[in-house]
């Protein structure tokens, strides 16, 4: 790649601090919130689907002032940037005091991957903390979709790892995906 | 026409592995990050254009009945991608302490007044060339428990989109000449000079205001390049 006169750097990240709730997550300070866990209002068509889970650090203690956002496609695989018929594709939750979240949206469908490859149904997963100082980013999977086996994605990680990205359908019908940011059981994140 | 991401500028960013930053040592992954190629769930992202803002988000200084203590400062800049062209219509929050350094968080203990006319959050869409512009009032540092006597230097976090998942970013503008920067482990994890002096904010006497408030300049940049290759150099 040739170098451009105008080129220009990259701004840093730098981490999003403990405080940024009453900004970004304003709910429990009377603000605006630019979005939140209920992703799609009743007026979207697909399945209905819960995600819940915690975000543990390298000690298993939970998390509990984590920013987590979401992006996805809709049922039928499209993305939809500027929101149609009450869906963006687009939530964000602040962890409880336990490191808890949850996500009620609609189940993705599956969508172009590279190279002609289809995509398993997933959601695009952002994480930001205090002593996270880059976006931690991952994805979400669904355990009862039978494309994963084939999805180019999940085949970059190694065998081992692949079940962090995940979420297991409980007997409840709720999707569990926990967040595990160092060691035993680390979710796997990717450079992009 | 759509954007391309290439990685070569990624180094900018800091390490989540950062030890000085005492935060980090549990919440830094361990295991190596994944190569992961950019597919139609990267390259697409929200777009929040002026819905998203109401009247008066961006004066944090009258969003209550009296006005702020502090001194009053105007933050504007650009936002561009690394090509340098515009990033219009994105969306911009930012949030911070109050001139006495502390912020309206229920979990904030230091004991500095809070002000009953600050809040400290706002919100502001860029224009078509990708300008923006807040009022507020400058936040003052304020102690933290990193290390023995540890301070923050006075910043503004701001958040941005952008065109794409890709191009989402957290951070914080600093202010110039801050004598607290050497001794910031946050501001220090970005190892590169020139990276980390791009955290700073410029004063712009052209832009303070007579009897009113002090300009500070941040421009911003991020990630993604014009997919075709540019014939002239073009300057704006």
């Amino acid at each position: 790649m040739t170098e451009r006169k105008d080129d220009l750097g990259l701004t840093p990240s730098q981490t999003i601090g403990p405080f940024f709730a009453y900004a970004l997550t304003p709910r429990a300070y009377g603000g605006v919130e630019l979005a939140n866990e209920q992703v799609a209002t009743e007026a979207v068509a697909g399945e209905r689907i819960s995600i819940r889970g915690h975000v543990y650090d390298g000690d298993g203690v939970p998390v509990g002032d984590a920013m987590i956002e979401i992006w996805q496609a809709d049922a039928d695989g499209r993305f939809h940037a500027q929101g149609n018929a009450g869906f963006t594709g687009f939530g964000r939750a602040e962890t409880t005091a336990e490191g808890g979240y949850h996500f009620d949206t609609i189940r993705p469908g599956a969508l172009p991957g590279p190279n002609g490859a289809q995509q398993a149904p997933h959601l695009t997963v952002s994480l930001f903390a205090r002593g996270v100082l880059t976006r931690l980013a991952t994805r979400i999977y669904f355990s009862d979709e039978t494309g994963n086996e084939t999805d180019p994605v999940l085949a970059l990680v190694p065998a081992e790892r692949r079940g962090t990205l995940i979420a297991k359908r409980g007997t409840d019908g709720v999707f569990r995906f926990d967040i595990r940011l160092q060691g035993e059981g680390e979710t796997v994140f990717f450079d992009m | 026409m759509s954007p391309i991401y290439p990685r070569d500028g990624l180094n900018a960013h800091p390490l989540n592995a950062s030890p000085e930053y005492k935060s980090t040592l549990k919440r830094a992954p361990s295991q190596p990050l994944i190569l992961l190629p950019h597919t139609l769930s990267e390259t697409s992202g929200p777009v929040f254009g002026h819905v998203a803002v109401q009247a008066g988000d961006s004066d944090l200084t009258r969003q209550h009945e009296g006005e702020p203590l502090g001194e009053r400062i105007i933050v504007f800049g650009r936002v561009l991608d690394e090509d340098g062209r515009p990033v219009p219509h994105t969306l911009i929050e930012i949030w911070q302490a109050n001139a006495a350094g502390r912020y309206v968080h229920v979990r904030d203990q230091h004991p500095a007044p809070l002000d009953p006319n600050f809040t400290g959050a706002g919100r502001v869409v860029t224009d078509a060339e990708g300008r923006y512009r807040f009022t507020t009032v400058k936040p003052g540092a304020y102690p933290w428990r990193n290390h023995h006597n540890a301070w923050r230097p006075a910043h503004i976090h701001f958040s941005l989109f952008g065109p794409s998942f890709l191009s989402r970013v957290i951070t914080q503008m600093y202010f110039p000449g801050d004598p607290l920067f050497p001794f910031d482990p946050i501001f220090q994890t970005v190892t590169d000079e020139k990276a980390r002096n791009r955290l700073i904010s410029r004063f712009d006497l052209a832009t303070t205001e007579p009897e009113w408030a002090l300009g500070y300049q941040f421009d911003i940049v991020l990630r993604g390049r014009n997919a075709t290759p540019i014939e002239e150099p073009h300057d704006d």
